[in-house]
């Protein structure tokens, strides 16, 4: 059974939890860096990317995500963690983790007021995603080799780079399971062969 | 594309979780509280402490510090309208702030009803002694609740009391037979179409901070610690010696709030914290917590 972190700063944790465990997964609240080496995939929750990011740096986090992407295992950014995630953030000079071959844009669709739902149909996942986003930012460019998971409006809202998966909205607001089921495959995935050597 | 749903609405205060929220009156405190990680910052004209101080009708703050703010930072923005003031309400929305608090503590502009809140496309947060109160807030569409306690004084035990409060009627419903909750809303005077989601879920339907005379790190993991998903901090970190220190200290301990020696690293050398009052010392008709129906 593959094990899955979610990242515990701050945000909508517990809801990713749940999605985990729906999907018959173990999940694991990571609050410490050392956590992150009992894991086989971890997800970067909604919340508030600023205030994540504080708490990355204060508790030294920066440096052992980075390797954990870099260790081949997979990491899912859900709006907040999809920022933390990307390669590039438009208007800032520097990006967090900068792991994902994507650039993006924060509140791009407006403030709360402009915060909707609409269905979505997402490659691989579902023809039928009732998707919910929040002050959501959005994919402006995927770089090469990423693969385009889902359009609204005419803007990227989820992409596959290798093994970073990322979306401008929230799956663990809803009780639609088949996203996290789709990265909890991309872990299976990779931690099989690890299994048998 | 559907706006103003309630999982959009609900949605938004999820993602506050685990966060702060910062009482801020002009940009350069909110510039302070986003550097500190606070998940979002209230605009407002004076902080409770303040209004307290000040007396008389206290009101909508005046839209150039919300504007301000707005402007200053890019994490959420609330406000605070007049309870039952519509027209408050509906401006703070045509400007684009992200959630709107039906405020005790400012004047209520109605002292029999408050807003429906399931009318407006903005997001509200109210304040809840007991579930009566929560249920009737969530029944009127409150997307997020609080705990009043007692804003301005920098004494936790009001915001102890309704929290702890709350948590025991939700437990007590939770368990209840099922013929049993109609009295049960009779009660509380609550809608008794909520409790039954209460009953059903095992929890309240929407999240729910703590707020009200939070004055140290500590006093914020208590809050954590009793239950609540997030905190509001008031008159606290602006009135301290040093805000910004005063205000990462309560950003991590609302974080790792069973964490004690961090804790206690961060509450070294904070300074004189707000001197606070006794709530017995202040009459019945001052007291905020008593204002809302």
């Amino acid at each position: 059974m593959a094990k899955i972190g979610v990242l515990g700063l701050q945000g909508a944790v517990r809801e990713h939890v749940r999605s985990i465990e729906a999907n018959g997964a173990e999940a694991v609240v990571v609050k410490r860096p050392e956590q992150l080496d009992e894991l086989d995939g971890l997800i970067l929750p909604g919340g508030e990317s600023t205030a994540m990011r504080r708490l990355i740096d204060r508790y030294g986090f920066m440096e052992p995500l980075r390797a954990f992407g870099k260790s081949g295992r997979p990491m899912f950014g859900t709006c907040a963690g999809l920022i933390l995630l990307a390669g590039e953030v438009i208007g800032y000079k520097e990006p967090h983790l900068g792991l994902m071959n994507i650039t993006v844009e924060r509140n791009s669709f407006g403030r709360q007021k402009e915060s909707f739902e609409a269905n979505l149909s997402i490659n691989g996942v579902a023809d039928d995603y009732n998707a919910v986003f929040i002050r959501a930012p959005h994919i402006v460019s995927a770089g090469e080799g990423t693969e385009v998971l889902a359009e609204c409006d005419g803007r990227i809202v989820a992409a596959r780079d290798r093994h970073y998966l990322g979306c401008s909205f929230h799956p663990e607001l809803t009780d639609d399971h088949r996203i996290t089921a789709y990265f909890i495959g991309m872990a299976e995935q990779v931690k099989a062969p690890l299994a048998h050597s | 594309m559907n706006t103003g749903t309630d999982r959009v609405k609900r949605g938004m205060a999820e993602m506050q979780k685990g966060g702060v929220i910062m009482d801020v009156v002009n940009a350069e405190q909110a510039k302070i509280a986003e550097e500190a990680g606070a998940v979002a910052v209230m605009a407002l004209e004076r902080v409770p402490s303040d209004i307290r101080k000040a007396g008389g009708v206290a009101r909508m703050a005046d839209p150039r510090i919300v504007e301000e703010v707005m402007n200053a930072v890019t994490i959420p923005v609330m406000a605070k309208a007049r309870i039952g003031h519509i027209v408050e309400a509906r401006v703070l929305e045509a400007m684009g702030v992200d959630y709107l608090d039906e405020s005790e503590v400012l004047t209520p502009a109605d002292e029999e009803y408050h807003l429906l809140k399931s009318d407006f496309t903005v997001p509200f947060v109210c304040g809840c002694r007991d579930i009566g109160e929560a249920a009737r807030r969530i029944g009127e569409g409150a997307s997020m609740l609080r705990t009043k306690g007692e804003p301005g004084t920098g004494n936790i035990v009001e915001a102890v009391r309704h929290m702890r409060k709350v948590n025991a009627q939700v437990r007590k419903l939770v368990h209840m037979n099922e013929d049993e909750v109609m009295t049960e809303a009779k009660i509380h005077g609550a809608p008794f179409e909520v409790l039954m989601q209460i009953k059903k879920e095992g929890r309240l339907p929407v999240v729910n901070f703590a707020a009200g005379g939070i004055a140290t790190p500590a006093d914020a993991a208590l809050m954590m610690e009793l239950g609540a998903d997030g905190v509001f901090v008031g008159s606290g970190i602006f009135k301290s010696e040093n805000p910004a220190k005063f205000a990462r200290a309560i950003v991590e301990a609302t974080t790792h709030y069973q964490d004690y020696k961090l804790i206690a690293e961060l509450s070294k050398e904070l300074g004189e914290p707000m001197r606070g009052l006794e709530i017995a010392g202040i009459a019945a008709a001052d007291r905020m917590q008593e204002r809302g129906w």
